[in-house]
């Protein structure tokens, strides 16, 4: 059951992330991972852009001497440039059977928002100067417009053989970059947990996007009913389904909580999206999730 | 049959089935409802929960309950109840003879009667007997008996028939043997009702059953005093009752339909009821039947012949100028005989001829005008009867002397004879007897018509042809000739009594008749039916409906008599309207003097009414009871297990894609009114549609681009810019119009032309763009030729190119160049009036009156306004800088253009000349 991306996926994604400006995600640590980009650091270092003229000390070769400004006073200048750094992104989205499912005809299964908002992100993201990557897969972090085409790629390779469930993949994350996991996280919670320790041990941070159909919100279901998952594992039936609906939920809302905590525990951000919700809403959030993220 | 209580079992043993139901009960209660299968990753989290309830298996104790229902319906049902079963068991198992009158009284509740008969029947097939069932107004056969159940098959189709039964007849025609009666009478005394009913007595039994409904019935409307007097009989006479009668008859359009409707009102007690109709005569005449509505029967309805029928004849004498004594006027015997039978006019002849009267008299009258002449014949081509007298005018003229006139049928001798005077040597003439082929043949000639003085026809080779009565000695007296359709009749004596009796007798009259001058009296008695063929043209069934008499055989003069005076229509003489050599006659269920008598019957006969507790079998009812019940259990069943929600969504869901499809009503249908609101509820500008898309897509975000700059920059605030179509569209709400002219849009029609010059004139502006940069007016572009064509029907004044101290120079930003995508300097405006002249030390002119009504210039301006969806602008101007600054002096100007549209010529005045002064610089 191999998931076809919609052909105009990509042009959604797009237009998606036309309507905001440039996100320049910032980078929390400048170390290992420094590679010279276009986010300006406020204060002098490597990069293109001016920063400020100070005048010489002791010590500044006479090659950084900036003479044209020199020559309009008895000091000596020196030029300095602005310190600009990329930062990387790592994304993750739930390959699993179970983000296949939509309670709707009507509505398209959450595999399709998970790859349309990750698609978004990695535009606004790209567009910014950052590198884009996907975790656990063959898809490296670059920058760069063409890697949107290498990242509707390795979405497509990623759901060639799909589990019932996925657990997050941590393969691919870059020390002290960026992580977004998209995912119902319905299966195991402590593949999430042990996904986050590994991520956090490596310094990055991130948001977890937990995307939910609304039956699975609401749970309209009512009579003898045999459930089953996307791909047969599992399997439950009852006699009167209606009367499961608030256990249901308890479980639910517990489930939620549950991620909920282990995102912050660990200094995630965490946010609960549904396919029956505006794709926007849920963009603007990662913008301001990685915003905040300093 | 197996009873419980007023219900019957035709198959009891059935209801053993009944006492299966325990069982089912518990093979029901142990299969509970198939589940669904459903995928739903959410299964993860329902892992482990258990059902609350165990018992939610087994199928709920009201499920059981409503399949148990259905079950024992359905048994029930097979088991064949019957409600009220006829359990009378009649006596008599012998031969059943049903008699019913099935006469025109009966059509008033013919179903019932049916209803009773076969209830009858059933209740004889049940018991075997033979039946046999006639209808006494056929004619008399002797019945078979045979099985009921072939005869209920066929009553349906049994009908009553609108003529009387023949009681005696059918007395003779009885069966052999004994046998038991039911008789469904009409309830009226049919002549012989008593002969019939002791033959029947004296076989068996006799029942007899009668509807307690009153009988109505119409009688033939008479004509009399100018009304028609309409009259009904009903029998029982009890209590106030007003029925209404309608006169039914075909429109000038050759449709039929109701003409009038009058209240016919019966006091109580009283069993006649009388009322008078006034109709107009040309209504009168289209009348073909009185219906008394609401009642299906063939008494309910009348109809009409000839006898309501009046013709319009037109008198024409030279009798203006005479102060004669009355009786001497020419055409006092005419009035005299024919006032009372047709619709008398006078006038000149062109005023009569509009009339279209069926027959026109001169009363010697010579000449006629050519005019009136032509007219006359015209008129006669169409089937006019033209009736004249001869007299002493006639006599002195030279009409027809040499040459036949077309007005008169033969020629005439000069100066005519006088025979029988004192001055003359002969007696007066007598008339001889008329021949056969003349219209007046089988008149009587009175001894006493004698004629003195008479006009003489000259010897033709017709003139005996055209001779329809002449005198004794072989002098025609009336000629007549064939002219198109019509006919000129000639008498050749005078209408009064100056050359002849005839006159003063009672055979004028006749010859009138004759001639279908007048019509005959109402009635028509056995003299006028004899001897024709009467052919049945309508004829009418006992429910009181027309139809076509089809090809029948006619009927004998004398025959019809009869029917009319005493006998009224039997079978071979069915009412309807028969059709003679000129005239028709209606045979109507009813005579004048018909009046209703109820049956009379002895005291020993058992009558009943026709009210039957009829059986109703049940066996429906519960098959579909028991059907319903399944239907609801399906319906249940889905609830349980769950599957109904769905099912209502998707029901839900299509209702209001219904409701969404319902047509909402497109711009062109929304009503003036509300497109009137629309434009005044707030200032908007207005945009000529020109039927090419993209223009009009861009004036309309031009306007719009406009309206957001003044809305920014001045306290001018437009709403959305308004399409307006010239053809359907009001002008008069928008104080501004913007016209881009394109070379293929279609020009107004002259009422569009008219409500744009009434546009202009009352203070409107339009804004021509030719849209293509060159010099509009010059006629040197595609774009500016049209404007020419489309401008030359308005009411525009002299045009100049826009002087430097024009007001639009100024109404807002100082402006001198008006450009738009294009940049052109000229721009056509209303003419200054030539006086105007620049005073010492001012600015600008001393020009104080008026707005141009139009501006008329080919820049490009709503290309250069326009802005898209984001506020962005749609088209470039220009490039850079410059292009900025000229889309910048664009929307100035426009903005200018909509102040001086909206203040006029304020900022003219002399007022601001400091002010203005100031801002230029000096």
């Amino acid at each position: 059951m191999t998931p076809q991306l919609a052909p105009d996926l990509r042009s959604r994604a797009e237009g998606l992330g036309a309507a905001l400006p440039a996100l320049l995600a910032q980078a929390e640590h400048l170390s290992a991972t420094v590679i010279l980009g276009e986010h300006g650091r406020r204060r002098a270092g490597m990069g293109d852009e001016f920063w400020q003229y100070r005048p010489a000390s002791a010590g500044d070769s006479a090659g950084s001497v900036d003479w044209r400004r020199s020559a309009r006073s008895d000091q000596h200048f020196v030029r300095e440039r602005e310190w600009q750094a990329a930062q990387t992104v790592a994304l993750w989205v739930d390959p699993s059977r179970a983000m296949q499912f939509s309670g709707d005809p009507s509505r398209a299964p959450k595999t399709d928002r998970a790859h349309l908002l990750a698609l978004a992100l990695s535009v606004l993201l790209l567009r910014g100067g950052e590198r884009v990557g996907l975790a656990g897969g063959d898809t490296r972090p670059r920058a760069g417009r063409a890697q949107i085409l290498h990242l509707m790629q390795g979405l497509t390779t990623a759901a060639q053989n799909p589990t019932d469930y996925g657990s997050p993949d941590v393969a691919g994350l870059t020390s002290h970059g960026r992580a977004v996991f998209f995912s119902d996280f319905l299966g195991n919670p402590e593949d999430v947990e042990t996904a986050l320790g590994m991520a956090s041990d490596r310094g990055v941070r991130g948001a977890l996007v937990q995307i939910l159909d609304p039956a699975e919100e609401e749970f309209p279901f009512d009579g003898r009913t045999i459930f089953e998952s996307m791909g047969g594992s599992l399997r439950h039936e009852t006699l009167r389904a209606g009367d499961l609906r608030t256990r249901y939920l308890d479980r639910l809302a517990e489930r939620k909580a549950h991620i909920q905590s282990l995102a912050r525990a660990s200094g995630w951000h965490y946010l609960c999206h549904h396919t029956g919700q505006s794709a926007q809403s849920a963009l603007l959030w990662l913008y301001a999730a990685l915003e905040r993220g300093r | 049959m197996f009873m419980l209580g007023p219900i019957g079992f035709t198959t009891p043993l059935l209801l053993l089935g009944l006492l299966a139901l325990p069982i089912l009960w518990l093979l029901l209660r142990a299969v509970p409802p198939a589940p669904i299968r459903r995928r739903f990753p959410g299964v993860a989290l329902l892992l482990g929960l258990k059902d609350a309830e165990a018992e939610t298996d087994k199928t709920p104790w009201w499920l059981l309950l409503l399949r148990m229902i259905a079950i024992a319906a359905a048994i029930i049902g097979f088991a064949g109840p019957v409600l009220n079963p006829d359990q009378r068991e009649t006596a008599s198992t012998g031969p059943l003879l049903i008699l019913m009158d099935a006469s025109w009284a009966d059509a008033r509740d013919w179903p019932r009667r049916l209803d009773r008969t076969t209830a009858l029947l059933d209740e004889a097939a049940r018991t075997g007997r033979p039946v046999a069932l006639i209808r006494l107004t056929d004619a008399p056969t002797a019945p078979v008996f045979q099985a009921a159940g072939a005869l209920s098959q066929t009553v349906a189709g049994v009908t009553p028939n609108p003529w009387t039964p023949d009681f005696a007849a059918w007395a003779t025609a009885l069966p052999p043997g004994d046998f038991a009666s039911f008789w469904l009478s009409d309830g009226l005394d049919h002549p012989g009702r008593a002969t019939l009913r002791d033959a029947l007595q004296s076989r068996g039994q006799l029942t007899v059953f009668e509807s307690p409904r009153p009988i109505i019935a119409l009688r033939p409307a008479q004509f009399a005093d100018g009304v028609i007097q309409l009259s009904a009989t009903r029998l029982p006479a009890t209590d106030n009752q007003t029925i209404e009668i309608s006169a039914r008859g075909l429109d000038p359009a050759g449709i039929e339909r109701e003409l009038a409707r009058i209240p016919l009102t019966f006091a109580a007690d009283d069993q006649n009821a009388t009322t008078d109709l006034s109709l107009p005569p040309e209504l009168r005449n289209r009348v073909s039947r009185f219906e008394l509505a609401g009642i299906r029967s063939a008494a309910a309805v009348t109809l009409t012949d000839d006898s309501l029928k009046r013709r319009k004849v037109a008198l024409i004498s030279n009798t203006g100028e005479d102060e004669a004594l009355q009786l001497l006027s020419p055409t006092h015997y005419l009035r005299q005989a024919l006032d009372p039978v047709a619709e008398l006019i006078d006038g000149s002849v062109s005023d009569i001829i509009l009339a279209n009267p069926d027959v026109i008299v001169l009363a010697d009258v010579a000449t006629l005008s050519p005019l009136e002449s032509d007219q006359m014949l015209d008129w006669l081509d169409t089937g006019g009867l033209l009736l004249r007298f001869a007299g002493p005018r006639l006599a002195a003229s030279d009409i027809s002397r040499d040459a036949e006139d077309a007005l008169l049928p033969v020629r005439l001798r000069a100066g005519g004879r006088n025979v029988g005077g004192a001055m003359s040597w002969g007696e007066p003439k007598f008339l001889a007897g008329f021949a056969e082929g003349s219209p007046f043949f089988g008149l009587q000639i009175p001894p006493d018509v004698t004629v003195s003085a008479q006009v003489l026809a000259q010897p033709d080779p017709d003139l005996a042809a055209r001779t329809i009565a002449a005198l004794a000695d072989g002098t025609p007296l009336v000629t007549r000739k064939p002219v198109g359709q019509g006919q000129v009749v000639l008498f050749h004596v005078t209408a009064n009594a100056e050359w002849s009796t005839l006159p003063l007798s009672g055979l004028f009259v006749q010859m009138l008749e004759r001639l279908a001058v007048s019509t005959r009296p109402a009635a028509p008695d056995a003299a006028d039916l004899a001897g024709q063929t009467w052919v049945p043209q309508v004829a009418l069934d006992a429910f009181g409906r027309l139809n076509d008499a089809g090809e029948v055989a006619g009927v004998d003069g004398q025959t019809l008599a009869t029917a009319l005076s005493t006998t009224g229509p039997s079978a071979a003489l069915p009412p309807g309207l028969y059709a003679g050599d000129d005239r028709r006659v209606a045979l109507n269920v009813t005579r004048a003097d018909t009046t209703l008598t109820p049956a009379a019957w002895p005291a020993t006969i058992t009558r009943e009414g026709l009210d039957v507790q009829t059986e109703q079998a049940l066996k429906g009812t519960a098959l579909a009871t028991a059907l319903s019940l399944l239907l609801i259990d399906i319906l249940a069943a889905l609830a349980l297990s769950g599957r109904l929600l769905g099912t209502m969504r998707n029901a839900a869901m299509i209702a209001t894609a219904l409701l969404l499809l319902n047509p909402h009503p497109s711009h062109a249908q929304i009503p003036d009114d509300l497109r009137a609101i629309e434009a005044t509820s707030a200032l908007r500008l207005g945009y000529v549609v020109t039927g090419d898309a993209r223009v009009d897509d861009i004036s309309r975000a031009g306007l719009a681009g406009l309206g957001q700059r003044l809305f920014e920059r001045t306290t001018i605030e437009p709403e959305s810019p308004l399409a307006v179509n010239l053809e359907s569209d009001e002008l008069l709400f928008f104080p501004f119009l913007y016209w881009p002219v394109t070379v293929d849009q279609p020009m107004p029609s002259a009422a569009a032309y008219a409500a744009l010059n009434r546009y202009l004139r009352t203070g409107g502006m339009i804004l021509f763009d030719t849209r293509d940069g060159d010099i509009a007016g010059a006629a040197q572009t595609p774009a500016a030729r049209k404007l020419q064509l489309l401008a030359a029907p308005l009411d525009i004044p002299p045009l100049e190119i826009l002087p430097e101290d024009h007001v639009l120079t100024r109404s807002f930003y100082l402006l001198q160049d008006f450009p738009g995508r294009h940049n052109h300097r000229d721009l056509w405006v209303e003419a200054s009036p030539p006086d105007a002249e620049l005073a010492e030390g001012m600015p600008f002119r001393n020009l104080n009156d008026g707005v141009t009504p139009v501006v008329i210039g080919g820049n490009d301006w709503a290309a250069a306004w326009a802005l898209d969806a984001r506020g962005a602008p749609m088209f470039p101007v220009g490039r850079g800088f410059a292009g900025d600054r000229q889309r910048e002096i664009a929307t100035r100007f426009g903005i200018n253009l909509i102040m001086h549209v909206l203040t006029g010529n304020y900022k003219s005045d002399q007022v601001h000349v400091p002010a203005l002064l100031e801002r230029l610089g000096q």
